[in-house]
């Protein structure tokens, strides 16, 4: 479904990402792990027209994104939840969500997923009229992807969602992954929570300086040695 | 009292059109971090076209005028914006700069060309009236339209921003640019948007201001400064600190005239723009970005 071919990006000067393949199929997990650095954010800001790839090639269903402008992206349904949340600041959660829905063709459904996300995640709907500044970590890290879910994503890019989370908060925000996928959502997912990510996902994805190294189904990586010493510490 | 009570009022109400001036500007600055240096002369073609459809033979009213002007300027800030501010969102600041006053002075000469540099005067039959309040105060005609218009105007526009998904699209742009572009905010239409709308406002500023200024190719400069004034006193890029900043500095302008000398209004002006800035250097409403 979405399919990223021989991807070459570099900051300036400075080369990212080297020959970087990944493949997303409909109704997957798909996680993508590696050290900080490694170039995950990047392949995701790639996908989605943040940045321009100096080669390479992305599709979606077949289509190629390299003419999209980063609008174009999210109205094919790529959406992405960025690293750091990126809320915005003096909105309210609930001005946050309606922004999630911007795009004409989700509009539609809007009060349907502010029921749904608002069912996800209690706690938004206590703090609907709260400025997303002023939200605690953990808040801000839900109101991003309930923000995401919003858009109605047919594939949902999720960058490091659990980090900064108490441990009770990631376990929830991985059901909540999980739960997200079996409603028929597709998931890319990038994490440095290699234990939990593996656990959850169809497929994975370990990227080392801007290279893919190793790929494999979630069980089988969380048995292989080479991860069970770069990240598992075993 | 009464003097007291008069010039209070009447700094209120040119306090209005300050406000105007100021939150076309931080508009601007918000969505695109882009200082717009020719914001007084945008304004300046404001007067110009009042002044042009005051005298084309359809007399038109300098106060209904703003019904052409605010169209009429909100293409031409949007056309400014597409074909040139757009190139330079991500080049260093001095290039932001010269650019923009490259704009200004374009207009400025262009309007000198046309019309020379003579002082023209826009003189309505209601151009010096005034009514009694009561209390020995008493008020401009032509000053409490222009305020009662910058009302509407001013509540129109909170009323845009706040609750159209267009409006909040635009808040979102200017808070994080990145992160508007994941929800599928096109936010190169978003700055053609702000940037139209920020013309839109200094232009009818002009039109408000022309039965009661004089009207020449030059007069830009001094609404630039006012408007950079009033935009960092309210904290760059909130549009409530510049509703607020416009009309703190239409009084301290009143009142300096009245009770030191006209002379000093603007001396008085910069010593409070400079306290607020040694006190509270983000602005009134300004939040200290990181
Ligand atoms: N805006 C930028 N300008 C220049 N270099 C950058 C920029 N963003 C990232 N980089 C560099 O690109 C490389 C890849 O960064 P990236 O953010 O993609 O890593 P990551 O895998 O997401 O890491 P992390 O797990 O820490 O988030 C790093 O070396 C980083 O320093
Ligand atoms: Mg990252």
């Amino acid at each position: 479904m979405l399919r990223v071919e021989k991807l070459n990006f570099a900051y300036d000067d400075l080369k990212v990402l080297w020959d970087v393949d990944l493949e997303v199929n409909e109704g997957e997990i798909v996680t993508v792990v590696g050290a900080n650095g490694a170039g995950k954010s990047t392949t995701l800001k790639n996908i989605s027209r943040l940045v321009k790839p100096s080669s390479g090639k992305i599709t979606f269903d077949g289509k190629d994104l390299g003419k999209m402008q980063p609008h174009h992206v999210v109205e094919a349904g790529i959406v992405q939840v960025p690293e750091g949340r990126r809320i915005f600041p003096e909105m309210s959660v609930m001005e946050n969500l309606r922004m999630g829905s911007y795009v004409k063709a989700t509009r539609a459904d809007r009060q349907k997923n502010i029921d749904w996300v608002f069912e996800l995640f209690p706690r938004l709907k206590e703090r609907e009229k709260q400025l997303g500044g002023t939200m605690s970590g953990g808040e801000q890290q839900m109101l991003a992807i309930a923000r995401g879910l919003m858009a109605n994503p047919k594939v949902l890019l999720l960058d490091e969602p659990s980090l900064g989370l108490s441990p009770l908060l990631v376990k929830s925000i991985f059901d909540i992954i999980t739960g997200i996928n079996q409603q028929g959502v597709t998931i890319l997912l990038v994490e440095q929570n290699v234990y939990q990510s593996l656990r959850i996902s169809h497929r994975a994805y370990v990227m080392e300086t801007g290279r893919v190294v190793l790929t494999g189904k979630g069980e089988e990586l969380l048995n292989n040695d080479h991860i069970k010493k770069a990240f598992l510490g075993m | 009292m009464a003097v007291f009570m008069q010039s209070l009022l009447s700094g209120i109400l040119i306090g209005g059109v300050y406000a105007l001036i100021g939150i076309g500007l931080t508009l601007i600055f918000g969505v695109m971090r882009v200082i717009n240096f020719a914001h007084g002369d945008i304004l300046m073609v404001g007067m110009y076209l009042t002044y042009l459809a005051f005298t084309s033979h359809f007399g038109i009213d300098p106060f209904v005028s703003v019904l052409i002007t605010f169209p009429l300027m909100f293409l031409f800030g949007g056309f400014l914006q597409k074909v040139f501010i757009n190139r330079v969102l991500n080049a260093v600041a001095q290039n932001q700069i010269l650019l923009t006053i490259g704009l200004g002075l374009i207009m400025s000469n262009t309007v000198m060309l046309i019309f020379t540099s003579d002082y023209k005067i826009l003189s309505t039959s209601y151009s010096s009236s005034t009514f009694q309040v009561g209390g020995g105060v008493s008020v401009s005609v032509p000053l409490l339209i222009s305020f009662l218009i910058t009302s509407v105007i001013t509540v129109a526009l909170y009323w845009f921003l706040l609750k159209t998904d267009t409006g909040q699209a635009i808040r979102a742009t200017a808070q994080d640019r990145d992160a508007a572009q994941l929800m599928g905010i096109n936010v190169k239409r978003m700055s053609i948007i702000a940037f139209g709308l920020g013309s839109a406002l200094a232009g009818t500023a002009g039109a408000l201001i022309s039965p009661t200024y004089y009207i020449f190719p030059q007069v830009g400069s001094v609404f630039t400064l006012k408007a950079f004034v009033i935009t960092v006193l309210g904290g760059m890029g909130s549009v409530v600190g510049a509703t607020l900043g416009g009309i703190l500095i239409g009084i301290t302008e009143s009142l300096s005239a009245v009770y030191i000398s006209s002379g000093w209004k603007d001396v008085i002006v910069f010593v409070l723009f400079l306290l607020v800035l040694l006190f509270k250097p983000s602005g009134l409403m300004g939040k200290s970005r990181t």
